[in-house]
Order: structure tokens, then sequence, then C-alpha cells
């Protein structure tokens, strides 16, 4: 253990830990802008400065560090409140400002920013520098958004771009006073790799990356009469909506969230969840149907709910396209049965109907968009998509207090779900759903609900556990080669299952970076499966690119082992059980792979590789 | 009133001396990758400061570049803009009064024919094109990537034999390159913008001083492939390849045409810079993978020589590492009298310790490289009763290292400066006694930037000698190559920069032969370029890493602090034998010398994009 004071106090701590982590240790939180834990530890934007205290033994003088890379040392006096760093500090906080466009007021992070809550606290309330704010021209209909004039370079999105998902999009441009962040290379951000995973934004400390806004268009839909507002909500958004409104646990359910959007005027209130379950009928069904012919198909299938992922296959190895389960995402599914189905048995004109989901997701504004996603015959399945972020803000504009409202349940008929529908929006979910499903058809009978566990992340399922920090470390852990405690490799979860006496090798991987580490070792040969979860996003949906932010937290497990406990909490677990589903098949689709199906539910993904940057809705 | 006074500097003025010294120093440590268009601006702020104000096109039109510039910079330009920027500049050169802008103005000239397409990217891209790849500039210029920052921080806690581990992961011969490497890693060390460079090669020399590198256990092999690998040519390149090779589990077969290994190391550095028992130390740890050598083998069409072919058929894989070990002639009248000879014979000659008589003999070397260094100094150990050196140029124009010719001028070598050699002088039986040379004054300045000599108006001069050394550059002996169908550009055998033979699978080549006359760090480099791409071409992908943990950085002061030089012998004495005569630092020195390193793997951009390549 090493010995140090800090601001009087005396703090013992590890070899290797941090000045800023010793700190904490004794309740001092130093401020900080850049410092992103195992992701971004660069001391670039010099905020979290604290002054060392000079020794005769080391030949040092009194100096200052940055207390988020600097390792402590054996009696090191730190302050970090001394008159030259609260100079230093305001002096730099201004000089970033001097670069970033301070109009707080209308910015998507106001409230939820660091620097204009460090700014703040300092008292700063004019910036001594001339102005100096960069300006980037940005396509504004591309669901992602980037506005240069807020970026304070502080490289975090080139680094979990880099690190965590491995996709290299963005990069430091230029050199000396013009350095700064775009996409790299010479591409745009239309044309580069870009999966739309959102993470870049969610651990943006400002507001210079963010997603398009299409709250407006929904507003529009709302107010007019001619239209049938038909949303849906996808599991994991009901883990994390009330975070943002800092809710009591109570305030912030599914039901009040149902609530929320019965007030806001939808029409009708839907669940994603029941086109998971319809999902899993089909790729379930889909996988038997592989394993049934396996010399007719390439190995192994991959899962497809997942826009990030479906993306990522067809830039960087579109070759395995065909490997990727041929059914929809929930969303899309969801969208074909509202324009057909539910239009039907309403007797509505889909053209009517203006189908809104609310994901926790950015890359579902594009496959939404995508030109093979309009299988109902009425425009786009999905018209509008929304990010749990957005949803969010549309309370506050219709300022809904959701301490006030009354639990409603979900509308019918596409309102029913069962547990294996809630845990799709956490990774290892669709895996562990799929095979409930494929268990019974095959054996006759239901399994336990949780006798597939084991493709669950420890971590996630493990509400006790710490998961602050989910996701990232994990994928750090495998970036430096590391095991799991177990013996799994961390970052990919491995589990053979006896399906019909024959053994299912599975393997469920969460995170771009993961994915890649995974098709590598699948094309060297290194491992052979039968069943691929991949999930964009460390955690899944759960840690998604349009989940409410939490600067320098991961909320991924927190909300993952809410999802489980919805799972537990349900009555039906089983999606081959949901009622509504299964009516559906009784009264329209036929059964799971039908021809009607297959024309609705099902696309082959190979649209992805003509790069639709034209039609972003 | 006084009629005249005597001028003396202010504070004001000498603080400005000051900060241009800074300035300059700061110039020498430019980070390599910046903007080249940002740069000319910022030199261009700095000619328009200097500007008298007197003329317009320099008082106005400096500053109307920099804001065509800007507009460049900025992405408002197009390629009209260019074509302005072109004709305004022109137009300051046609008419500025005096250098300050018209020399301006030709740099911006000098900058838009030079970095034409890194404009053209501004005004395409609205971005530079520019981008830092290695952002330690001490590892950015070494070709061979070695660590340096990280060997440094080992050798400041006396962990040597770690640090002997780290730059054997890029570079297998850390005896040679801490005793003669030319050390371009110091040329943009950080450091200058403080005082000076740090002394790198000094520091690895206390490393291997006391690590020697045959005590340093070598890694672990891996797992055989059963491939084997040719290598034609047992130097610096060829032995580092075969070093990485073996590692990878690959096994390298070395040709060597002459009785010992090492190459230019043996048969080019004389003992006194490069003693033969610490080349042996580097030899031996290469070999310790498990190297197969063929000494006296010439890979050849004559009789008794292995034809090419024959490896290309018996082998996975050939890598070409023949050095450049021919002479060149002067071509002047007399060269092929008795007691004229060429560097590369002389040199040969010592390494194989066959040493020539020059005992009592006047010596005059014609060149000004190292290597002419090397025969002059060598011809004094030799007992030579005089050695000059005759050279075209001035002494500053010498390509040998600055120490190289003031270490031979203090053990006695006259110069012969401004001196091109004209003809050679025999008596009857055919014996050398005079170099004839044609005086020469410096000249008009090339486009290379260097002074070029030409023809003074005086007579020729007979410098009486005799023997005469020719040491004016080394050719490549490639014919058999040629012959065996790899194609030769120029002298030299054409490899890509992956040092594949283009046209001809399976066969790599580099170092001197591909590269014409170079160091031995850029030889030891191609050996592992070469190594990686015939790992990758044989279907595999090893990886050559080194589990050293490179100490933290220190919280120390990073005070101004004079370079540590390593000393040497007098001249008097060592000018007498062979010995080496250069010592290393102690651990006082040692310790602060690697103290003044200032980190660029943690600190600055190394911190964001990673100070170090841990493996390769």
């Amino acid at each position: 253990m090493v010995n140090l004071t800090i601001d009087g106090l005396n703090v013992s701590v590890p070899e290797g830990t941090t000045v800023m982590k010793a700190a904490a240790q004794v309740g001092i939180e130093i401020p900080h802008l850049c410092f992103l834990e195992d992701i971004n530890e660069i001391s670039a934007c010099k905020v979290c400065v604290v002054e060392m205290q000079g020794k005769e033994e080391t030949k040092s003088r009194t100096k200052l560090l940055t207390s988020c890379t600097s390792l402590v040392e054996e009696g090191m006096i730190i302050y970090t409140n001394s008159p030259r760093v609260r100079k230093v500090r305001r002096s730099n906080v201004e000089l970033i400002l001097s670069q970033h466009d301070c109009h707080c007021a209308t910015c998507s992070r106001s409230g939820n920013c660091n620097l204009q809550k460090i700014s703040n606290d300092l008292g700063i309330l004019e910036v001594p520098f001339k102005e100096e704010v960069q300006k980037v021209p940005w396509d504004g209909n591309f669901p992602l958004i980037r506005d240069s004039r807020k970026c304070i370079k502080c490289m975090r999105c080139v680094q979990v771009c880099d690190k965590v998902q491995d996709m290299r999009v963005w990069d430091v441009q230029n050199t000396g006073s013009r350095t700064t962040v775009d996409v790299a290379g010479n591409k745009t951000i239309e044309n580069s790799d870009c999966t739309l995973c959102g993470q870049c934004i969610t651990h943006c400390p400002t507001g210079a990356l963010r997603e398009r806004y299409d709250i407006p268009k929904v507003f529009d839909a709302l107010a007019d009469t001619g239209k049938i507002t038909v949303v849906q909500v996808a599991p994991a958004v009901r883990t994390a909506w009330g975070e943002e409104l800092s809710l009591a646990p109570e305030d912030f359910t599914e039901g009040k969230m149902v609530a929320a959007l019965k007030r806001m005027g939808f029409d009708y209130v839907f669940d994603t969840n029941f086109a998971a379950d319809l999902t899993i009928m089909e790729e379930g069904n889909e996988l038997l149907e592989r394993l049934g012919n396996p010399g007719k198909y390439a190995w192994p299938m991959f899962t497809s709910c997942c826009p990030g992922w479906v993306s990522f296959v067809s830039k960087r190895y579109p070759k395995y396209l065909r490997n990727l389960s041929t059914a929809k995402s929930p969303q899309q599914m969801f969208g074909a049965m509202t324009k057909t189905y539910f239009a039907q048995k309403k007797g509505i004109d889909p053209h009517n109907i203006c189908s809104i989901s609310i994901m926790p997701c950015v890359s579902k504004k594009r496959e939404a968009s995508l030109s093979y996603m309009r299988s109902a015959g009425a425009g786009q399945d999905v018209d509008i998509v929304l990010t749990t972020r957005e949803l969010v803000r549309m309370m506050r504009a219709e300022h809904i207090n959701p301490k006030y409202l009354k639990e409603e349940a979900f509308d019918s008929p596409l309102g029913e779900s069962t547990g294996a529908g809630v845990i799709f929006g956490v990774t290892g979910g669709v895996m562990e759903a799929a095979l409930r499903t494929a268990y019974a058809v095959v054996e006759g009978h239901n399994c336990e609900p949780d006798a597939f566990k084991a493709v669950r992340d420890g971590n996630l399922s493990d509400p006790s556990g710490d998961n602050c920090v989910l996701g990232i470390k994990e994928a750090q852990g495998l970036l430096e080669g590391g095991k799991g405690g177990d013996g799994r490799t961390l970052g990919r979860r491995e589990a053979d299952f006896v399906l019909g006496g024959k053994t299912l090798h599975t393997c469920t991987v969460s995170g771009l970076g993961n994915a890649e580490r995974l098709m590598q070792d699948i094309m060297a040969g290194k491992v052979h499966y039968d069943f691929v979860e991949v999930m964009a996003c460390p955690g899944g949906c759960v840690g998604g690119g349009g989940q409410p932010i939490h600067d320098g937290c991961e909320f991924a497990g927190e909300r993952g082992s809410k999802l489980y406990q919805l799972d537990q909490r349900r009555t039906l677990r089983h999606s081959h059980e949901n009622p509504e589903v299964l009516k559906a098949y009784e009264e329209f689709l036929g059964k799971p792979l039908s021809h009607k199906a297959h024309e609705l539910l099902h696309s082959k993904h190979v649209n992805e590789l003509v790069f639709e940057t034209h039609n972003y809705i | 009133m006084s009629r005249l006074t005597i001028a003396t500097p202010n504070k004001a003025q000498l603080t400005v001396e000051r900060l241009y010294k800074d300035l300059e120093r700061r110039i020498i440590a430019s980070p390599p990758g910046l903007c080249p268009v940002d740069l000319q601006l910022s030199f261009l702020r700095l000619c328009h400061a200097q500007t008298c104000g007197k003329c317009s096109p320099c008082r106005i039109g400096l500053g109307q570049l920099q804001n065509l510039l800007e507009d460049v910079l900025e992405g408002r330009g197009s390629l009209k803009t260019l074509d302005l920027i072109k004709e305004t500049a022109s137009s300051i050169m046609d008419s500025a009064d005096c250098a300050i802008g018209y020399e301006a103005a030709h740099m911006v000239l000098a900058g838009m024919e030079g970095f034409k397409e890194d404009y053209k990217h501004h005004i395409e891209h609205g971005k530079c094109s520019c981008h830092i790849t290695q952002p330690v500039p001490c590892v950015a210029l070494c070709p061979a990537g070695v660590d340096i920052p990280g060997y440094i921080a080992l050798v400041r806690e006396e962990r040597y034999e770690d640090a002997v581990k780290l730059i054997r992961k890029d570079n297998p011969f850390p005896t040679a390159c801490a005793l003669i490497c030319e050390h371009p890693c110091e040329a943009r060390c950080r450091r200058n913008m403080i005082d000076s460079s740090v002394n790198i090669r000094g520091l690895k020399r206390m490393a291997v001083d006391n690590a020697r590198a045959n005590t340093v256990p070598v890694p672990e092999k891996a797992e055989s492939t059963g491939k084997r690998v040719a290598i034609v040519g047992g130097g610096p390149g060829g032995l580092s390849a075969a070093y990485y090779l073996e590692l990878m589990g690959h096994h390298a077969v070395v040709f060597e045409e002459k009785g010992k290994l090492g190459g230019m190391l043996r048969y080019g550095i004389p003992n006194y810079r490069f003693p033969r028992e610490r080349l042996q130390e580097d030899i031996d740890t290469i070999l310790s993978t498990g190297v197969e050598v063929h000494l006296n083998t010439r890979i050849g069409n004559g009789e008794g020589e292995i034809p090419f072919g024959r490896l290309r058929r018996e082998y996975d894989a050939v890598y070409v590492a023949i050095g450049a070990h021919t002479d060149k002639k002067i071509g002047i009248e007399g060269e092929d009298s008795h007691g004229v000879m060429s560097a590369v014979e002389m040199l040969r000659h010592i390494g194989d310790e066959e040493m020539p008589d020059f005992k009592d003999k006047t010596v005059v070397v014609v060149g000004g490289g190292n290597v002419a260094m090397d025969c002059t100094r060598s011809a004094i150990r030799l007992g030579a009763k005089k050695v000059g050196i005759a050279y075209r140029r001035r002494q500053g124009d010498m390509t040998a290292l600055p120490e190289e010719v003031e270490g031979a001028i203090a053990e006695g070598a006259e110069l012969y400066t401004l001196k091109a050699p004209y003809k050679i002088e025999a008596d009857e039986n055919g014996n050398v006694t005079a170099l004839w040379v044609e005086p020469q004054i410096i000249g008009p300045i090339d486009s290379w930037g260097r002074a070029r000599p030409i023809q003074a108006d005086v007579p020729l001069q007979r410098i009486p000698c005799d023997i005469v050394v020719v040491a004016i550059g080394q050719g490549i002996e490639t014919r058999d190559f040629e012959e065996a169908g790899l194609s030769v550009k120029r002298g030299t055998i054409a490899a890509m920069s992956d040092s594949e033979v283009e046209d001809v699978i399976g066969v790599f080549a580099g170092g001197d032969c591909v590269t014409g006359p170079a160091t031995v760090i850029r030889a030891i480099a191609s050996g592992k370029v070469a190594a990686a791409n015939i790992d990758e071409f044989l279907g595999y992908h090893h990886v050559i890493a080194c589990d050293v943990e490179i100490p933290p950085v220190s919280y120390e002061d990073k005070e101004p602090c004079g370079r540590i030089q390593l000393s040497e012998e007098e001249a008097g004495s060592r000018k007498k034998n062979f010995d080496a005569f250069e010592c290393g630092m102690t651990k006082q020195e040692a310790c602060q010398e690697a103290g003044r390193c200032l980190r660029c793997d943690k600190y600055g951009y190394g911190s964001l994009k990673g100070g170090r390549a841990a493996i390769w």
C-alpha cells in the first residue's frame, strides 16, 4: 500500500492507483472532463490538475500534476484546491470555453453536461478570450449528428470507437492548432464504416455528438387528425427512461411509461416485446430448419435483430451476410404487422397509420429507412424512430410528471409479451429466448425457463455485481488477452446445449470490438459455433447508443438486471406461449416460416450492401 | 552630443537573441508528420515580422499570402486560391527589394511545388492528409522502430538486461548499434526544445556494456513450422532476418561468401570503432536461435558456387542481403598503379586480420565519407608516416560524421580540402609516387542544397605519396542475381517497400543491395521487415513481442541540463593500435542522461495514440 495525504487527509491505496482514484476514496471528487476510465486516459483537458508538494529526496519542486493519469507515490502531499490549482483549472476551462459554442440553452446536453457543470461550479460568468468556434458542415439528415461547435477535442469518441467498438470511424484530423476530430481518412460519415451504434454519443462529454431529432415529426403525426399513431416500445427503454427524470423506482415502471405515452396522445401503445416473441417463432424455427439441413446453409447462424451488427457484417464481412438469420428485427416485424394484420383487424387504411418506435438505439433510425423495410405496401413499415432520450425529452416537453400517472397496460392485439421477449434487450437474451422455444419444438415440452441461463453475462444477471463499467472493462480485458475467472474468454460467452440429441455450440458477444475478434477467430477456423448472438453495444440494447447518458458511468448492468427481473415475474416465459402471437399465426400468418411470414417478417439483408445514404426518413 | 556611440545590446535585444536560439532548437525538434501548409503559414508569419516595411510587395504581399494560406487551411480555398498564391508569390519574388521579401516568397513557391499534393488535399477535402503515425520522435526516426524511451527508462533503473531484451524485440544487434549506430533517433529528440538531444546511443551502450548481449537469453522460439528460408549474405540485414525467422519457428540458412559473419560490421568497420569480440556477442546471440550458417559459400554462377535457382527450388523463401561490397573507381589516369587500393579492399583485409603494410608510407585517402575516415584512421594505426585526405569540397561538406573527421584530424590526418583528384603519378616500376589534384573553389549551390566545387584558376598541385586509397563509394555485385531473373535498377536490386522482389515470387531482398550503401540500422530494419513479410508469405502471422515492463514516469523536474558526451582515449595513444577508444558512461552519467529523457511515450500524443508498438 502507498500512503499519501490529499488535502490534509491520510490516504492509503494500492500501488498503481491514480491520484484521482485515491482522492475519490476519501470523498474528494476532482473535477475532470476528458478522462474516461480505461478508455481515454490522455490527460488532455488539464482540468483535473492537483498540486504536488515538492520533495527534497526526489529533487522535485512543488508542481501541478494531472490527477487522472498520475500514479500515487509514497509520502506524496497533494492539494486539490491550492491557489495555483484554482487558477490553472479555471484558466483551462476558460480556454476550452473559448472554442466551445456556449449556447447552452439550445444544446441537447443542457443539464447533463460536465463542461456546463464545471464552468458553473467554478463561477465562470465570462470568458476573457476571443471566441473561436469551429464550424464544420454536416449532413443533418444522417441519424448521427456531429456539431463541431461543441466539440472540446477530448478524443473520447475516437477512443471508444477504436478501443471498444474497433470500428475506427473517428480520428484526429489535421495537426498543430487545427487539430480536431473528424471521420477517419478521406471519408464522410455516410460512406464510413459507422454502424450507428451510438457509443460515441453516449460517451461524449458535451453535445458535440447526438442523434438526429425526430420529435417534431412525431408531434406532427399526433396533431394530424387523419393519422392513427401506433407506437411500439423496445424492452431496454423501460429500464432506462426514468433515469434522466430522477424518478423513484415506483414511478419508473412499464405501466407508467405506457400511461405517459397515452397522455401524449398516441392512439395505440404497443410493446416491441410482442414482436420479439414473433421473432423467436421465426428465428427459432429457422435455426431448426437450418440445423435440419446443415449442408444447405452457411455456419454459424448469426442473429439479425441488431442493426448495428447487421451493418457491421455488411460493411466488414459481406461474405457472411448469408450467415445472418433472415428474420427481421423485432422493430421491423412490428412495423410490418402494424400496417397489415393490425390495420386489417381494425379496418384502418394502413396509409393512414403512422408507425413509430421508441428504441434504445440510433442504428434503428437507419434500419427503419432502408428501402426493403416496406413490406406492408404502405410506405416504410416504421415511419419514425425515437431514441429513449428523445422519449424523455418528449415527456418533458409535454410536462408530464409520472408521479401522478396511473399505471396502464399495453394495448391489444400487439401488446402481449412473454419473459422471453423482454430479455431481448440484454446481451444473451435473444439466444436464451430462441433456445427456450427451440427446445420446446424439438423436445415437445417446455424446458425450465432458466435452463439456458449459461448464455447470460455474469455481471448482468447478478444485480449485486459492480456494473458501473460493464462492457468497457469486458472489452478492455480481451484487448489485454485476459480471461474470465472461470476460464471463459472475456467478452465472449460460449455454451453448449444438447438439443434433440445433438450438441448445439453457441456463442454470445456484445460490443463490436468483441464481434471483430470473434469474426477473426471464426475465419481463422479457431472456433466453431452453430448459433451466434451479437449485439453491437456493450451489454446489449440496455447499453445502447440511444439510452440516457451518465458521464463516466455505464448503466447496462443495472438495466439488464431489471430485464431479468421482469422476465422472472412474467407468468409466460416462452415466446411460443404468447397468446397474441399464437392468434396472429392462426388468424393471419399461418405458421412460422410460411410464405406470408417470409414476405412480411424476413429479408435477405443483401440490400445493406448498397449504402442507402440518400434516404434517412 | 557624442559624435559616435558604442552599441551595446539592451536586455530586450539580448532576450530576443536567446529566443532565436530557442527557436532554432525548437525547429530541430519539430515532430515528424506535421501539416506542411500549416508550417508554411507559420514560417510566413515570421518572415513578415522581419519586413522593414518599405516595399509594398513584402509589407502587404506577405500578409495577403498569409490570408490566402489561411483560406486554404480553413477550407475556404479553391484551386483559384492556389493560382492566386502562386501569382502573388511570384510577383513578390520579382519585385521585392531585398532577401527578406523575395526569399519569403521563394519559400512559398518552393512549398507549393514540394507539397503540391497537400495543398490540393486541403482544397478538395477541407482537411489535411497528414497524420502523426508514430507519436514518439526518436522511435519514428529509428528505421527499426526500437522502443527508445522504454530502454532509456530501463537503463535509468539499472535494468540493463531488460533493456537489451527490449531493444532486441526490434533489433538483434544491440551491441553494434550501441557502438556504431549513426543514431538518426537523436536528430529530432524533443529534449532539443529544452537544451539538446538525449545521448541515446550512449545509453544503449550503457545497457550492452553492463549486460553483454551474449549473456542475455533470447526469447522462446515459436513451434517449428518446418519451413526453410535461405538467406544470402551474413551481414546485419541477413542475420537480423535470420534471427526473427528462427524466433517465428522457420529455419534460417545463411550463405556467406566470406570466411566470417558480420558483413560490413566486420569488413567495413575497423576494430577500434567496433571491437570484434563485441561483434561476436551479437552474432553468438543470433546464432543461439539455431541459424544454420555456410561460410565461404558464394551464390552465383561461377565454379563451386551455388546457383540462385537452386536456392529457390530448395527453400520456401529466399532473402537476398548481399550488401554493397564492390569498389568504385575514380576513373583517372594512373589508377591501376601499384599502391592504389580501394577502401573496400583495404578494410576487407583488415577484417580478415591480414594487415596491409603501411609502415612509414605516405598515404592519401580520396573521399569524404565515413569509410574514408575509417581508412585514414586505420592507415595511421598501421604505422603510416603521414596520412592525408583529399576531398573535392570543404570539411563541412564531408558526409562523414563530424566527430569522425575531427577524430582523424586529432590523430594527425591532414585534410586536403577543395582538391579534386586529377591523376596518379607512378614511377617506372608502376609504383605510386604522387596524387595530382586540381584545386577547386566552392561554387553555386545545387538543388539539393549542397555547394558544388568548381575548378580554381590555379595550377594543378602534386601531393607526394606511396599509397592512394580510393574511398568514394561502393557498388553492388548484382550480375549473378540479374541473370537469375531479379530486376536491377540503377545498380541496385529492385525490391518493394515490403522487401518483395517484383515478379519473383518467394524472393525478398533488402539492405545495402537494395538501397545502395546506407547505415547498419537501415540494414537491420530491412531484415526485420523481410522477416515479417516472409512469415506472412509462408502463411503465418507470428508475433514478436517482449514482456519487459516499462518503468512509469517520475515526477522529477525537467531542469535544463547538459548532454553527457562519451569520452575517448587521448589521440596520441589510441592512434598506435586498433583497440577501442570510446569509453562508456559511468552509472552517475547514465542516470543523469537517462533522466533527461522527456518520456514522449507517456506524454503528449504518445498518451493518446499509444507510445509504443508492443508487438509486430
